[in-house]
């Protein structure tokens, strides 16, 4: 499982495990599976879909003024702005 | 030798003062674990963003075509001094201490031969300062609006700071406000804003692994930047607003407690004046009768 962490300046929204993340990245969208390559990259304001399960409906969460690192310990989105 | 119903109204005047200090101490004691708990909750973010600064920023050569808010505008003659205070009094020297610090640091810069500008977060410190600096206040942010200054209003000083840096209104940016060591112990801080010192965090363990940029380094940093000066904004607001809950909760403590000293002192010298006042009156009454 991916370890997921979303975070605004006021709060951690969220950090849990899970299948996949779908980001609207500045230059088009990309998933983050468990194991992807170490990744920087700054969001454009826009929708993060989470899949909890494979197959499953995703969660869609808006951010604004984001930020997405991925490295060996999972996924971080930073965001200003999270509405969902 | 004040009279006896003098003192009576002495004594209940100094009960209601420290009724009302004893209430402002309690409201800050709940006020101040709400502050921190919010600071706490703002570490994650603030300590990622510098995570991430400082390892771009070591990646990222700062030369001529740098974005200005790393590298400076090229000179060193205006200095902005944003100035962080409170809206409310009742906290002792809390404001008095930052605005001593912001005096300090503008005497040092006007001995270097700067000119010093000033940029004023919230009430308390607008009158002291203008009063030694009347012509130097370029600009203020009114907090007096919200209950709580947060994230927002964070972002709307920083990006009024940018328009003026856009601008060219100053070309190096101090920020003045008060770090939270506990609530006997504040400390006003000046830290360097704009542009923007890179941090230097423990060098990022990665693995090892070629970590990819997108778009590249340079391009993230500058998106970066803006986002780095805000959250900073932001922790000081925090920082200042647990400071100012703690110094107001020491100071009330003081206050309650000299409060009640006072009234002992008072309550003393009432019974004395009353036991005097008995006396006298039997000396009056076994005098005549004696008399007659």
């Amino acid at each position: 499982m991916l370890h997921f962490e979303l975070v605004t300046p006021a709060r951690l929204v969220r950090s849990e495990a899970v299948w996949q993340v779908v980001v609207p990245g500045t230059e088009g969208e990309f998933g983050v599976l468990e194991g992807h390559a170490p990744f920087m990259s700054t969001v454009k304001d826009g929708t993060i879909k989470v899949y909890r399960t494979q197959g499953g409906q995703p969660e869609e969460i808006q951010v604004q003024g984001g930020f997405a690192e991925v490295n060996a310990k999972g996924l971080t989105v930073l965001a200003e702005h999270v509405e969902g | 030798m004040a009279s006896l119903k003098e003192l009576k109204l002495r004594i209940n005047s100094v009960k209601s003062t420290q009724k009302i200090t004893k209430a402002k101490q309690m409201v800050a004691a709940a006020k101040l674990r709400k502050a921190q708990a919010a600071a706490e909750a703002a570490r994650p973010y603030a300590g990622r963003l510098a995570d991430v600064m400082a390892s771009l920023a070591s990646k990222v050569q700062v030369g001529e075509g740098s974005p200005k808010l790393l590298a400076g505008t090229g000179k060193d003659q205006v200095h902005l001094l944003v100035v962080a205070n409170s809206d409310r009094g009742l906290c002792g020297a809390f404001n008095a201490n930052i605005v001593k610090a912001a005096k300090a640091k503008a005497q040092e810069l006007i001995a270097q031969g700067k000119t010093v500008k000033f940029y004023l977060v919230g009430r308390k410190g607008r009158a002291p300062i203008r009063r030694d600096f009347p012509n130097a206040i370029a600009g203020g942010f009114d907090t007096t609006t919200v209950r709580e200054a947060g994230f927002a209003e964070a972002e709307k000083i920083a990006n009024e700071l940018l328009t003026m840096y856009e601008a060219g209104q100053f070309d190096v940016a101090h920020l003045i406000f008060s770090r939270f060591r506990s609530a006997l112990a504040q400390i006003p801080t000046t830290q360097q804003i704009v542009p923007v010192p890179a941090p230097t965090a423990a060098v990022v363990n990665d693995g090892g692994a070629v970590v990819d940029y997108e778009p590249d380094e340079e391009a993230i940093l500058a998106d970066l930047l803006p986002r780095y000066l805000r959250v900073q904004l932001f922790g000081a607001l925090l920082e200042n607003m647990a400071s100012e809950q703690g110094a107001s909760m020491t100071a009330m403590d003081n206050a309650t407690r000299n409060a009640g000293e006072l009234i002992k002192k008072l309550t003393i010298q009432y019974n004395r004046s009353r036991q005097a006042a008995i006396t006298t009156e039997l000396v009056e009454i076994i005098a005549g009768a004696e008399a007659l």
